[in-house]
Order: C-alpha cells, then structure tokens, then sequence
C-alpha cells in the first residue's frame, strides 16, 4: 500500500462488492473497515501534499507539482493518470471523514431494516468510489466518467426504500444529473475539437483570453450542467425532494458529499484552464448564489416537514459557495473561503441530517411541530442540530464562521457591498430556520398532548453529535485546510 | 508554555470543563452536579486571585493560537480584563449558591447549570480576549449560551422573549462582525492595544481613511450596543425577564450586559483610543447616547409595576453610566465608568436576588403586592433596601463613589449637561425605588400573600441559600463604598487601570 | 464546409432537441430516449470534430465507446426506475412537484 492514490478507488471498488455479495450484516462491517483505512489513506495523502510545495491551489503550477499515478503505468495522452493537489486532498479528506460516523450511524438507522438495506452498502461503496476518483481525476474525460458513477449511484440510494414518491423524486433526479453531464460532456467534445486534448495540466497554458467560439461556448456549457448538477438556483428544483425524501443517511451523503463534487469541478476548471475566460461571466454564479441564499432559508423557513427544511438549507448554502467566483483574486481569500465552507457545510449538514434522522425515528413524525419536548429526551440530539445550526449560521467558533469571515474580508477588499449585507443576512436567516427548530424542542408539552417517544439509541445520537462537532472543531484548525490548500504563501 | 500562558486558559477551563461534564451528569446526580458546580466556581477564585496578584505586581499573562494566517484567537489578562473577571467570578459563585437554592427539585437542571457555566465561560472569553476576533467569537458564545437559560421554562411566554432576545443580540452580533471584518481589512489586526491599535495605524493610513473608521465605530458600537441595552436597542431586556431570577441576576450584573458595556470600553480605549476617538468627534456622540438611555430608562422604571420589569428598565439606565464615564474626556471619569462596572454589578445582582426571594417565597411579582414585605421578610428587605439606596447613590454605598467619580469628571470635561444627566437619573432612581422601600417598609401587611412557597421560621424567613447570597453582596455593597480608599477596592483597581490606559497616551 | 463540420453540427442539433425532450415531454420512456438521442449528439460532435487530417483519432472513438457503456447504464437504471413506479403508480408520468 505504497501508493495511496490508487488504493483509495480501488478499496471501495472492492467493499461495495464484498458487501452485495456477503449481505447487510456482515458487509456493513466490512464497508466501515474499508472507510477507516480510506481514511488513514487520506490523511497519509494530505501529510504527503502538505510536505510539497506551496503554489496556490488549482493553478497549472500546484497540478504540474502535484502527486501523480500513472494508472497500470501507463500514463497521459494513452493512460489515465490520477493527480492529487492541497484541493483534492482537502476534498478527500472531508469525504472519508463524513463517511465514516455516516456509516457509522447507517448501522445503527438500518437495523432491522433489511428491505432498503440490502443496497445501501454496496451503492455507497460505489459512491465513494466515484468520489475519490473524481477528486483524483487529472483530464476531462475522466471527470466526466466518474461525476455520471457518482450522480447514478446517488440515484440509486435515492430510490433504495422504493415507495412511489422516493421513485419519483430518483427519476427528476437521474433526469437533472443527466441533462447536467450530457451538458459536460459535449463541452468535453468541443474542447477536443479546438486542442485535441483533455488533459488539464496540457490545456492550462492553452487556453487564454482569445479563445475560439468553440471553447467559450464550451466553458459555458460546462458551467451550466455543472450549475444544474450542484443545484444552483434556479436548477434546484431536484434537490429538495430527493434529499428530503431519503432515508436520513442518505441523505446525509448527498447533501455533505454529493452537490460538493459537481461543485469541486467548476472550481478546478475555473482557476484552472478557463481561468482567462472566466472574468467576464464571474458575476453570473455569484449572482445566482445570492438568490439560493435567500430563497432556499426563506423556503427552510416556512418548511412544515423537518427533513425538508434542512434540505431547503442545503439550497441555501450551496449559494455561498458560489459567491467566492467574483472574488477569486490574488490574496487567496476566496478560494480559502470557498474550502472551508465546503468542509464545514459538508460535515454541518451530515450532522444535521443524521440529528433529524434520530428525531424522525424517535417521534415517529417527520414534522417540525412534532419536535416539541425533544429537548428533555434527546439533549444529545438537540445538542447535535445546534453546533451545527451554529455552523450553518456561521456562528464562531466554527469552520461555517470563518468561511464566512474570510469571505467578508474577500468581499470589502474588493468593494462589494451588496455582497456583505447578502452573507449576513443569509446568515440571519439561517438562524431563523435553526432557531425554529430549537426553540420548538425546548417547549414544555402538556402531558396529555403529548405523544409517545420511541428508544432512541445512543450510537445514532452519538455519531450525529461527533459529526457536528466536528463542524465547529474544524473552525479551530483553520491552519492546516488553508495551509492544505496551499494559499499560504 | 509558561505559567503566564497557561493562567487565562485555566480560568477559561475552569467553568467550560464542569459545564461541559455537568451536561453529561444524568439528573439525579444532584450531589455530584452541585460539588462540581461549588468546586468550578472556588477554583475559578483561587485562578482568578493569582492572576489579580500577578497583574498587580506587573506580571504580563497572555496565550495565542493562530486560526488562520493573520488571525489569531489571543487571551490577555490585564488590569481591564481581570476587573471584569473578578467581578464575574465573584458574582458567579454566589448566582450558583442561589441558583442551587432556587431551582431546587426543578426540571432539567443538568441542561441548567451546563449552560450556566458556559455563560460564565464566554464572559471570561470576553474580559480576556485580546482582540476584536477572539471578542466576538465569546460575544456570540454568550448570545447562544443564555438562550437556552432564558428560555428555561419552556412557556410560550418564555419562548416569546428568548426569541426576541435572539433577534436582537443576533442582529447585533451581525453588525459588530462587519465592523471587525472591515477593521481587519483596513488595518490588518485588531488587537487591543494601549492607546489604541487604529491610533496607532493613523500616520499609515492618512486622514482620508477617516470616515471610515467612524462608519466602523459606528456598526462596532451598535453590535455590542444591544447586548449593553443603549436605547433604541434596548427592546429585549425587559422582555427577557421571564426567565428564572438566577437568569436574570446572570444577566443584568454578571454576563450579558456587562459583555456589552466591557465591549464598548475595550472599542474605545483600545481599539480606538481615547484621544483618537476624541479627534474623530466620537465620544460626543456616544455620550449623548448614554446620557438619553440614562434618562429614557429611568423614566420608563418609574411606570412599571412588574418588581423585575422596574429592575430591568433600572439596569437599562444604570449600565449607561458606565458608557458615559468611558465617554467623558479625562480619566475622571475613566475611573467612574470603571468603578460602576463593579458596583452596579453588585447592586443589581442583590436587587435580583431579592426580587427572586419575593416571588419564590411568597409570590410577589408586582411593586403593588410589595405591602408589607419588610415585615415578613425582614432580612430581603434590608439587603434590597441597600441595594436600592446604593442606585440612588446615597452615601455609604458603592453607588456613592461611582457616581461621585462621574460627577468630578464630568466636571473636569467641562461637560455640564452631563453633570445634569447624572442629577436627574439620580432624582428619577429614588422616585421608582423608595415608593417600593416605603410599601415594604411602612405598609401594613395584606391579608395573604399572593401564593406562599416556603413558611418562615423564626429568624429564616426563606431557604438558606436564597437568603444567604443577597445579604453577602448586599454587604459588598456597602463594604465597595466605605471601604473605597483602600489597597484592594474596585476603585483602586479602577485607578490602576486609568492610570494604564492614559499613561500610555499621555506621559 | 468539411464532413467533421456537418457532423458536428448534426450533433448539436441532437442533443438540443434531446435536451428540449427529457426536459419538456411527459411521458417517461420518451424522456428516457430522449436522452438517448442528447448522448447521440454528443458522440457525433465527439467523432466528427476529432478528424486529424482525414485520419481517424483513436482517443474520441475510445471516449465514446466509454460514453455508450456510461449510457447504458444510466438508461438501464431509468428504465428500472420508470419500470418500478408504473407497479407503484400505474402511470409512466412524473407527479406535480409536491410543494413541502
């Protein structure tokens, strides 16, 4: 196990089949293994990229110095390499890191649900997989491949319990994610056609400003189907049902894991080869996001079901990640607000959806009147969705806090005012969402209005609580992910 | 790391670490709870008598921990911060005693005392941070710790006023984060520095940054102004008084909007400086701010007939005599606005101790049920009547001194119409509080009480520990005001900490 | 203008009105082709732009042998998909979104 880059794929690869064929039980333990020693992989990569060199992350240079693998040791044009930078190794990092208390958690949600359960092991194996390969992908094409194996096992788990609603919400869903890498795709045959090659390290230096029609039209057609893919507004329509509609676990992988790695792609290609095209058009996501901010927390507002208005919040939150594209400068503010929020958001929202997973089994009602007097019953629980309604608000000390932080500092270094009042107001809103949640808990309920509470088990509390914890922990280690993201000079 | 860097994370892990395994107690634990709880609050002491020790005899103690590049969360533990340390810690373990007393055989009293020490964790973070990052990162702990404690009770009603609490306090933090953020970006630090950091810059900068910097006085002083209750952003401290009477002594004299006045003190004192400030014509402005929540306060105390609604309104009005001591010009009134950091501190917390005792013992929530009560409740009432008398100044009490100190600087300012303020505030205090002291006092007792809890005997007139932490500071109130030339007094500290801040500017 | 050029701009033309149909139609199995032809459109921009001076590139006719196996698939799960909601539902259309 010299090399981690290639183990990573290869590892899930191998569970998710040891796991169909073995069966819920015992594949479940085998998954959680394989998680943890993708992890200790993971961490191994990043003491590896952060020994490296320091060229700011997503630039031709830091993918020119990046750790690489030439796949069976055939590497670019015949082969496929795989490349791994501070990015990637942040991403990858926060992946296996969500995954494990997530899977964790699935154990204890699906036992003695064996109808649903006998494919979430092996589609998550393939998830994963689909993920860490993307995040290691080094050409076009190869992105491509794995953002479809991400987007198809993402639909499968969608539809895994198989009532009619869940169905329906997997087909809007396969129907989005395929318009989105069809988009993609056809960009990618464009791209060819003008250089004859996929490689981003090789188109990099390639593509400037006077770029033929070809290639503008193709950046833009990667940028929507990216766009529709991360469920930007307005193409977020698919995402409130199908990760409301999930079982919680899953829809904890997809609003931590998923949307972030449609999103991890228009970042490479925006600071990596259509960075000379990109100005011109950097206003659009930013836009675009301010609008997912406040629609998506106004519509977490008014949700009546508890699994809705966290997904509402996802809507929300993607939107700040596309804030940071106007701001993309020199000082590495943006980029390093952009990471922090897609690590913070990703293990917030794990958390948050593994905590309204616990409520919805423990009340038995998926419903936000439905929580009054949880507190009592489940402090752990409640505790959970706090830290990371904390994060979500952007709330010191968290990794949501100075995501936002550096954010502002990026946004008044360059002028943009209306920006700043949007941040803040996103974040207001946010804490209305929360709050509504909390202070419903915190209601005292008359005995006879009251209505039974379930067990509730305390491995599920408990691994929601880690993760949310983690959300805020992460804001005290901001170092090491700038650091990783190699913006420090 | 040294003894110096370790001190002020200690004080800090002395209430975080008991609040953090208090949480986790189950409820019944009551014995455990209440020893760690005790134990917490007299290490806390003991850390927090070394440090005052240390600080007095010049010792520098302070600890850094980069969060990101150009970012530090940094503790210091000067002069100005153990002021309000000590103060804290003090009030912390008599709130405790009370609050064990109070909330005996009540629910979720684990989530309680957790929260609790949370609170007290964040003002320590507060007092001792040594920038505007590391102060806001506690400004927004507290904000989020003492909801949950204001909304104890679980009521609607309780939930109608930690929600309106939230708004405001988080509106506020809003504001205060863009003008730190704004700061940052112009200056590149915030530390607090003697003399002030953005003084300190202005020869860089050049004049024409100026307006800015009033832009970010202004949103700076508005964040931490909610949480000191400046009018207009006042609205939540009345409406706040449903919680639990601990809460609300929590509240009004150790944390809440004691972090917001300690705020504006820090902002101008070491993030501006006092002759910077001045230069950029903003200390008028905020003294004219403080002198109309002075006055708005009392007059809206004189109409309340709710016992804590009245208290509220007092705390309003009093928590500005600090702001406008900080604001007069001159280190007079330094020492004023200091000193009554302390001594309405103290004040108030007996004033909500006692009110607390009157509505647990007998049921009396309103001024107009308060006929008799003296009688009854002879003990309450006298420290009630010290604190009362100590708002209004008269002599022998704490308030006495401050608002002497006040007075003498603003005369030294040459600011007469504050000298008005502090006269009329004064007339006004004693107009809502001794109709209050005379019903207890001289009116006959009422038929029955509103709902009696806990029968007298004898010479216990209520449970030990509601009585026993009311009379304690009630005789610190008094102690602060006639012992007020001595070595160990608020005031003395209060001078030493003038004597710093202006020493650093003027030599 | 050169065969690549044609091809290429079929392609276009197909994967706009396979787009215009998953998005537009109803009923699932059309949408389901729909895609299907969008995918067409993009193999054929693929293969006819990727004509080296009359000799065939090998890379794009390995991209979109990859591209069919990756079409499949997902066809394959659609139809699973569309199969399973008819026994639950009856029909071959979407429901209206539910609103929350």
């Amino acid at each position: 196990m010299t090399d981690p880059l290639a183990w990573l794929i290869l590892l899930p690869l191998f569970w998710a089949t040891g796991a169909f064929l073995l069966g819920p039980g015992r594949g479940a333990r085998l998954a959680i293994a394989g998680v943890a020693v993708q992890l200790w992989l993971a961490f191994a990569l990043a003491a590896k990229v952060g020994a490296g060199g320091t060229a700011p992350a997503g630039s031709a240079a830091s993918m020119g110095t990046a750790i690489k693998h030439a796949i069976g040791g055939w590497g670019a044009p015949l082969g496929i390499d795989l490349a791994a930078d501070g990015l990637t190794a942040v991403m990858l990092l926060l992946t296996q890191g969500v995954a494990l208390p997530l899977l964790l958690f699935a154990r204890g949600y699906f036992a003695g649900d064996s109808a649903a359960v006998r494919y979430f092991w092996p589609l998550t194996g393939f998830l994963l997989a689909g993920f860490n390969a993307l995040f290691l992908a080094a050409d076009l094409f190869n992105l491509y491949v794995t953002l479809e194996l991400v987007g198809l096992a993402a639909v499968g788990m969608v539809a895994m319990s198989g009532t009619a609603a869940q169905i329906a919400a997997a087909l809007r869903y396969l129907f989005a994610t395929l318009i989105g890498s069809g988009m993609y795709l056809l960009g990618v045959a464009l791209i060819y056609g003008a250089y004859g090659t996929v490689s981003i390290v090789t188109l990099t230096p390639l593509v400037n400003a006077d770029a033929p029609t070809a290639v503008k039209i193709a950046g833009g057609l990667m940028l929507l189907g990216l766009m529709l893919k991360t469920a930007l507004f307005p193409f977020h329509y698919w995402l409130p049902p199908a990760h409301g509609g999930a079982p919680a676990p899953v829809s904890a992988l997809l609003s931590a894991l998923v949307v972030k790695a449609s999103f991890y792609l228009i970042l490479r290609l925006w600071t990596g080869p259509f960075a000379p095209l990109a100005d011109a058009v950097a206003w659009l996501p930013a836009l675009l996001g301010s609008a997912a901010i406040l629609w998506g927390s106004w519509q977490a507002i008014r949700a009546v079901r508890l699994k809705m208005l966290v997904a509402w919040s996802t809507v929300a939150q993607l939107g700040y990640l596309f804030l940071i594209f106007p701001l993309l400068g020199a000082d590495g503010l943006a980029l390093q607000a952009g990471g922090m929020q897609v690590v913070a958001h990703g293990l917030a929202k794990a958390a948050m959806f593994a905590a309204v997973g616990v409520l919805i089994h423990v009340t038995g009602r998926d419903a936000v009147a439905d929580v009054a007097g949880a507190a009592s019953r489940m402090p752990v629980t409640l505790f959970a969705f706090g830290l990371a309604g904390v994060t979500l608000m952007g709330l010191p000390p968290s990794g949501g806090f100075l995501a936002k932080w550096l954010l502002i500092e990026a946004a008044l270094a360059q002028g943009q005012w209306w920006m700043v009042a949007v941040i803040l107001s996103g974040g207001l809103l946010a804490a209305v969402y929360v709050f509504r949640v909390l202070r419903q808990a915190f209601l005292l309920v008359p005995n006879e209005r009251r209505h039974r509470f379930a067990k509730s088990a305390p491995l599920l509390e408990w691994m929601a609580f880690a993760l949310a914890a983690a959300s805020v922990l992460v804001g005290l280690r901001g170092m090491e992910i700038v650091r990783l993201l190699g913006a420090v000079a | 790391m040294t003894i110096n860097e370790w001190l002020p994370l200690a004080v800090i892990a002395s209430s975080l670490v008991p609040g953090l395994v208090i949480f986790a107690l189950p409820e019944r634990r009551i014995r455990l709870r209440t020893g760690l709880n005790l134990f917490a609050a007299l290490a806390k002491l003991a850390l927090v008598a070394m440090l005052l020790a240390g600080v007095a005899a010049g010792e520098d103690y302070a600890f850094r921990y980069a969060v990101l590049p150009g970012i530090d969360l940094a503790f210091k533990a000067d002069a100005l911060a153990l002021l309000f340390v000590s103060l804290s810690a003090v009030l912390w373990l008599f709130t405790t005693l009370y609050a064990i007393g109070y909330l005996e055989k009540a629910p979720h009293r684990s989530r309680f005392f957790g929260f609790f020490s949370l609170c007290v964790t964040a003002t320590m973070g507060i007092a001792m941070a040594a920038n505007l990052f590391t102060f806001f990162i506690f400004y927004e702990l507290l904000t989020l710790a003492t909801f949950p404690l204001v909304v104890h009770r679980g009521t609607a009603q309780a939930m109608r006023g930690g929600t309106i609490y939230l708004a405001y306090t988080l509106a506020g933090g809003a504001l205060l984060l863009i003008g730190i953020v704004w700061l940052h970006s112009l200056l590149g630090q915030t530390e607090f520095v003697h003399g002030g950091v953005a003084a300190a810059a202005v020869p860089i900068l050049g004049a024409e940054q100026a307006w800015q910097l009033q832009g970010i006085f202004l949103l700076l002083i508005a964040g931490v102004g909610v949480k000191a209750a400046i009018v207009p952003l006042h609205g939540w401290l009345p409406q706040a008084m449903v919680a639990p009477a601990p809460v609300s002594a929590l509240l009004h004299a150790v944390a809440v909007v004691k972090a917001g006045a300690f705020g504006i003190v820090r902002i101008v004192y070491e993030v501006y400086g006092i002759e910077f400030a001045e230069s950029l014509d903003l200390l008028t402005p905020l003294a004219i701010a403080a002198a109309v929540t002075i006055v708005w306060g009392s007059l809206r105390a004189l109409f309340q007939d709710d016992l804590k609604k009245r208290l509220a309104f007092s705390t309003v009005s009093q928590v500005s005599y600090i702001i406008l001591g900080v604001a007069l010009f001159g280190p007079l009134g330094t020492v004023g606005g200091l000193v009554h950091l302390v001594h309405q501190g103290i004040m108030k917390i007996t004033l909500f101790f006692c009110a607390g005792n009157y509505a647990e013992t007998l049921g009396i929530h309103k001024v107009s049920e308060m006929n008799g009560a003296g009688r009854r409740m002879p003990w309450t009432t006298l420290a009630f009547s010290i604190g009362a008398l100590g708002m209004m100044g008269a002599p022998l009490t704490a308030g006495a001194v401050s608002k002497a100190w006040l007075i003498d600087g603003a005369n030294a300012a040459n600011m007469d119409w504050a000298v008005w303020v502090l006269w009329t505030s004064s007339l006004l205090n004693a107009a809502y509080f001794l109709p209050i002291l005379w019903r207890a006092w001289l009116k006959p007792l009422p038929a029955a009480w509103p709902d009696e809890h806990i029968p007298a005997h004898g010479w216990r007139e209520t449970a030990w520990l509601l009585l026993i932490p009311p009379l304690v500071t009630a005789g610190a109130v008094l102690a602060a005001g006639i012992f007020s030339d001595s070595a160990w007094s608020p005031l003395a500290w209060a001078q030493l900490i003038a004597q710093r801040e202006y020493l650093a500017v003027t030599p | 203008m050169t065969t690549g050029l044609i091809f290429a701009c079929a392609g276009a033309i197909l994967f706009t009105m396979g787009v215009a149909g998953v998005m537009l139609l109803d009923h699932l199995l059309r949408r389901i082709l729909a895609f299907n032809l969008m995918g067409s459109g993009v193999f054929l921009v693929l293969v006819g732009l990727a004509q080296r001076a009359g000799n065939p590139d090998p890379v794009p006719q390995a991209m979109v042998i990859t591209g069919i196996v990756v079409a499949v698939a997902a066809t394959a799960l659609a139809l699973a998909l569309a199969r399973r909601l008819f026994t639950l539902s009856g029909g071959y259309t979407l429901p209206e979104t539910p609103d929350d």
